[in-house]
């Protein structure tokens, strides 16, 4: 790790002004900055850390929509939003280990965008909103493909609002080494439809398994979507798996998915 | 009943306490005063030719003290390699220099060019990187069968080719055994690999060297399993220091599994620059690090082909493996695969005829050297797959073919036609008593159970032997050893009767402090808190070989048996002085000596005061004082076997394996401490699963890690496994150490490979999927499910 400075400030304002800075960079959980600090792969001069906000944390319902602040812990996720929306508290849940699971944050993860991460899944499986200190993003725009998202050079995610569907589910094969998403499918199902979105497979990042959507939104079933099979083009071949492999087990999660969201 | 600590009792380990409060002492902890830290500047390109370096800018930076390359090391010796191969056209190997730092060329990714030594471990990582290394890339080797090919890239230019070694054993079988295969009934062949392992100990290796330029005396501190090698090495090969300038001192060390056997290069570059500085210097390596630096374990591929009669007796073995070398030699590499390898290719079975070769390869990837097992695994491996998959070829029961061709208990000692002579063993009765734990009969009944949630089960048999306690000084010394093999131990009985043993051993996590001071507590009925067991400082403990192969209490603790007899000789010497009797008229029961038939007694701490308060002593006689130190030298290996049984239930959409019930029927002879002996098997155990299943160290073809963290290398974890039903009850005790005990540390690792990929094909088997006959390790999702759809 290099030298940086550390800044803690208490309100969002404040925040948003020390990012202005030369090569600031803002820190919530730190399960995935520092590591790549530590390994020298980034080296921010000045870090803003978001956890001392208390704006920013927190779960909470109106009608049927549910908002979760960005610097909110997956454990508080995992605990807070068990009652009101069970898929998204039980994705938080699986993320990681308890370590990380007490320090690494929703705003985090969706401003990492790593392409196996967990939480992409759900914001684009529900359509979630992403807000920022400027402004309010729609998911189907957010996510641009492997660690890139729409967001600006100094935006800050503030919070991310879910629109609660009436069943939902996470399905999550593990890479066997880091355990994160080998394959992982989020099915949420709306009155409006169903939506089905995956994160881990493809090397364009999480994306909507369009065909899955129809079929399910016509029949929220397994069986709905037993001959259909998602294309292996783009998906990602590594050691863990071969774009085959990823490509089958889009099918299998999806379908793990609805048995558990029914 | 064994009494609380004696032999036979299920003592606690006194070393938890200070382990598990995180008040271990190891080398990490060390700091001494003034120490520098060094960083290693190492290679990021597999193979490449070092044109120039400048490390003018490095050595202007803050903190630096001195930025060293291989010209600071041109008085220095290479590394050395402690085992000679002598090929099957009676050469001898191909043994390429290996410089403490890269000389002329970079040979792997992760090897060490030049090392920075500042005040502070940031300042030399911050220096290392304003080094302009100009490095001009070749091609590198990473395939072995490439690496031996017409024209392909040499990993040393000095050699004349990439071929270490091409071993024949027993080459004079070689053409009876292809004659057998003409004739025979039946041949079953399979090609297989063994993956690549990187050991992983929970502690990193570290190094801290001292220099006293007032005794022009050195001292390293370091993360080894045998600090009389690396002193023994290190001194007399690589930096020119006698021993008694030396000491070398390996603490509470965090678990080894072989890769801290080795001496390497950050333990030299440490002891020497603490002399060009005269200041410490201490190194303690990242995982990163040790990702590309720790000898990594196993790696060979083989074909391997068995012939049997038309009654399916095995008639003749035939193997060829490739084992991979790296790109230099480490300290023991050479004897892995062929001595502890070629040697155990009869497993349990009665073959008459076979023939082993061994081609060694060098490759620009790490070193391989000797992993949890070492050789062991490998010849199981490949033994237990081919007789299960000749079961299944033949359609017959693969624990009846088993059966038919064990060694039977009755023709022990048994000679086989690879070298060795096994004492005892008694494998029917460990195959019947892992079958009666595992419920085979109602298996059956679990399968169908399983097959109505859309999983398959299946059940996979694996019967290993192995040879531990290595080992014979003169045997080895003719196979090429450049070392012996015996055991050291000092037993120092103090004036008020405790007693302070020294032993050449190391632990590294195996529990000696507790075993061995049950073995002395229970030879001389004391308790056994009187007792302290010091190991890992050569300053104290007399020259011993150190901790591998399972030897320390077959070796080591048998040095402390013979040490501590010469201590009872002389005691009762003394108590019958005492009690005015004669010595032969002397017993020594629960720490009393008594005249025999006589109610004449003295305390063991009434004798040992004697000793060294000799008012009333036999001085004309004997010496005062009561201190002894054995070596103990053992005439053959020690022969633990086993039956392994391994349940999985495997996820047909996903490939994913579940292991559900795993059984190990164990002989290791007679048993000091039962628990200590579960928990060693049960760590074996997971290490041979996570080779099954998990771990796997992947180069790309550029010589690049893909598996460089846990990222991507899959360390099993304890949600992994669901416990283990471990046994031992099945006793032949060794015959000819006076313990009769044969080792265990390794044969979880060894035994439980087969049993898990074995389940797996019985699971695809018994599921239609009959396409499937191998599959190689590590069996991920991804590769099942492969296997199925491929
Ligand atoms: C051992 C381990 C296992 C893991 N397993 C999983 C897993 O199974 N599934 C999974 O999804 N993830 C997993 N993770 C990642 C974990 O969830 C991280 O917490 C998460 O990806 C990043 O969140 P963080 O709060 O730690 O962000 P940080 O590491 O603090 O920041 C990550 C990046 O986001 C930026 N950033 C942070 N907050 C904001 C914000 N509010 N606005 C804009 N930019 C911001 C930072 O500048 C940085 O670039 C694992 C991590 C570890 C170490």
């Amino acid at each position: 790790m290099y030298n940086f400075e550390l800044v803690k400030p208490s309100t969002l304002a404040e925040a948003v002004a020390a990012l202005a800075g030369e090569d600031a960079q803002p820190l919530s959980g730190g399960q995935t900055l520092i590591p790549s600090m530590k390994a020298r792969l980034n080296a921010p001069e000045t870090l803003v850390s978001l956890t001392g906000i208390a704006e920013l944390k927190g779960v909470s319902r109106s009608g049927d929509t549910l908002t979760i602040g960005a610097a909110t812990t997956h454990a508080d996720v995992a605990e807070q939003a068990a009652a009101d929306f069970p898929g998204l508290a039980a994705l938080a849940g699986q993320i990681g280990d308890p370590a990380v699971r007490n320090r690494g944050t929703i705003g985090g993860s969706l401003a990492n965008n790593d392409p196996s991460a967990c939480y992409p899944a759900a914001a684009l499986g529900t359509g979630a909103t992403i807000v920022t200190n400027t402004r309010e993003i729609a998911a189907d725009d957010y996510f641009q493909g492997m660690f890139t998202t729409a967001l600006e050079e100094g935006e800050i995610i503030t919070a991310v609002r879910f629109s609660i569907p009436q069943a939902s589910a996470y399905a999550k094969f593990l890479q066997p080494a880091s355990r994160f998403a080998l394959t992982g499918v989020f099915v949420a199902q709306y009155a409006s439809g169903v939506r089905v979105a995956v994160t881990g497979a493809s090397e364009n990042g999480v994306f909507r398994w369009a065909e899955a959507e129809a079929a399910l939104s016509s029949d929220f079933t397994p069986d709905a979507i037993a001959g259909l099979s998602c294309p292996a083009d783009e998906m990602i071949a590594d050691l863990h798996g071969s774009a085959a492999y990823r490509a089958h087990l889009v099918g299998v999660m999806t379908r793990r998915a609805v048995i558990a969201a029914g | 009943m064994p009494k609380d600590d004696g032999i036979g009792a299920s003592t606690k380990r006194r070393e938890d306490v200070r382990f598990l409060t995180g008040n271990g002492k190891y080398t990490d902890d060390i700091n001494l005063r003034g120490q520098a830290h060094v960083h290693f500047l190492r290679s990021d390109v597999a193979h490449g030719r070092i044109r120039g370096i400048d490390t003018s800018a490095a050595e202007a930076m803050d903190g630096v003290l001195k930025v060293f390359t291989s010209a600071d090391f041109e008085s220095a010796g290479g590394l050395p390699c402690g085992w000679q191969v002598t090929d099957r056209f009676g050469q001898v190997m191909q043994e390429p220099k290996h410089p403490i730092l890269a000389e002329g060329k970079v040979r792997h990714v992760g090897d060490p060019i030049c090392a920075v030594v500042a005040e502070t471990y940031e300042q030399a990582r911050d220096a290392a990187e304003a080094i302009e290394v100009d490095i001009e890339e070749l091609e590198p080797v990473i395939d072995m069968k490439s690496a031996l090919a017409d024209g392909a890239p040499k990993v040393h230019d000095d050699l004349t080719s990439n071929l270490c070694y091409d071993w024949g054993f027993v080459e004079d079988n070689k053409d009876a055994v292809n004659a057998a295969f003409e004739t025979a009934a039946h041949v079953v062949s399979l090609e297989l690999t063994n993956n690549r392992l990187v050991a992983n100990p929970m502690e990193p290796r570290v190094a801290v060297g001292d220099y006293d330029p007032w005794g022009d005396s050195h001292t390293l501190y370091t993360t080894s399993q045998n600090p009389h090698v690396i002193r023994l090495l290190m001194g007399a090969f690589v930096l020119n220091i006698p021993e008694h300038k030396l000491r070398v001192v390996a603490p509470d060390v965090g678990g080894g599994f072989g890769s801290k056997i080795f001496h390497y290069a950050e333990e030299a570059f440490c002891t020497y620059a603490a002399k060009v500085l005269k200041r410490p210097v201490k190194w303690t390596s990242s995982r990163s690090e040790a990702f590309i630096s720790d000898a990594h374990g196993r790696d060979h591929r083989t074909k391997i082909e068995l012939a049997l009669d038309a009654d399916h007796n095995f008639t003749a073995l035939r193997t060829e493996t490739y084992a991979n070398m790296g790109a230099y030699l480490s300290t023991f590499a050479p004897s892995i695969p062929t001595w502890l390898h070629g040697t155990l290719m009869a497993g349990n079975y009665r073959t008459p005829l076979i023939y082993v070769n061994v081609k060694a390869v060098f490759t620009n990837t790490v070193p391989v050297d000797a992993y949890r097992g070492a050789g062991r695994p490998e010849a199981t491996f490949q033994i237990e797959r081919l007789v299960d998959k000749a079961a299944r070829e033949l359609g017959v029961d693969p624990v009846e073919l088993r059966r038919q061709n064990f060694i039977t208990a009755d023709q022990f000692p048994y000679q086989t036609p690879v070298a060795v002579v096994y004492d005892t063993g008694n494998y029917h009765a460990t195959m019947d008593k892992m079958l009666e734990l595992a419920d085979y009969a109602g298996f059956e009944e679990r399968r169908a159970e399983s097959a109505k949630r859309g999983k398959l089960r299946g059940f996979g048999i694996a019967h290993y032997i192995e040879a531990c306690g290595i080992a014979p000084s003169n045997l080895v010394g003719q196979l090429g050893a450049r070392a012996g093999l015996y055991e050291s131990a000092s037993v120092r009985v103090n004036a008020t009767g405790s007693i302070s043993v020294y032993t050449g051993s190391h632990s590294h996590g195996q529990g000696h402090e507790t075993t061995f001071a049950q073995v002395v507590a229970d030879m001389i009925g004391v308790d056994a808190s009187s007792i302290e067991i010091h190991h890992g400082d050569t300053s104290n403990t007399p020259m011993g070989m150190g901790t591998y192969g399972s030897r320390s209490l077959a070796v080591g603790g048998s040095a402390i048996v013979k040490a501590t007899n010469k201590i009872i000789d002389k005691a009762k010497k003394i108590a019958a002085h005492l009690l005015e009797a004669a010595p032969e008229d002397i017993e020594l029961k629960d720490g009393k000596f008594s005249v025999a038939g006589t109610d004449k007694s003295v305390d063991w701490s009434g004798v040992t005061l004697a000793a060294y308060v000799p008012h009333n002593y036999p001085l004309e006689e004997l010496e005062p004082g009561l201190e002894e130190t054995a070596f103990y030298d053992p005439s053959n290996f020690t022969y633990p076997s086993g039956a392994y049984g391994c349940e999985i239930e495997l996820d047909p959409e996903t490939g994913k394996i579940d292991i559900l019930r795993f059984i190990a029927a164990d002989d290791f002879g007679n048993i000091v401490n039962p628990m200590i002996v579960e928990g060693q098997v049960h760590g074996g155990l997971v290490q041979g699963i996570g080779q099954a299943l998990m771990e796997n160290c992947v180069y790309d073809d550029q010589g690049q890690l893909l598996s460089g963290s846990f990222m991507d290398y899959t360390m099993p974890r304890a949600d992994d496994v669901r416990g283990f039903t471990v046994d031992h009850s099945c006793i032949t005790p060794c015959t000819h150490n006076p313990l009769g005990v044969k080792g265990c540390g390794e044969a979880g690792a060894i035994g439980s490979p087969p049993a898990v990929v074995n389940a797996a094909i019985d699971a695809l088997h018994r599921a239609g999927h009959t396409h499937v006959t191998h599959i190689d390790m590590p069996l991920t999702p991804a590769r099942v499910w492969a296997a199925i759809n491929g």
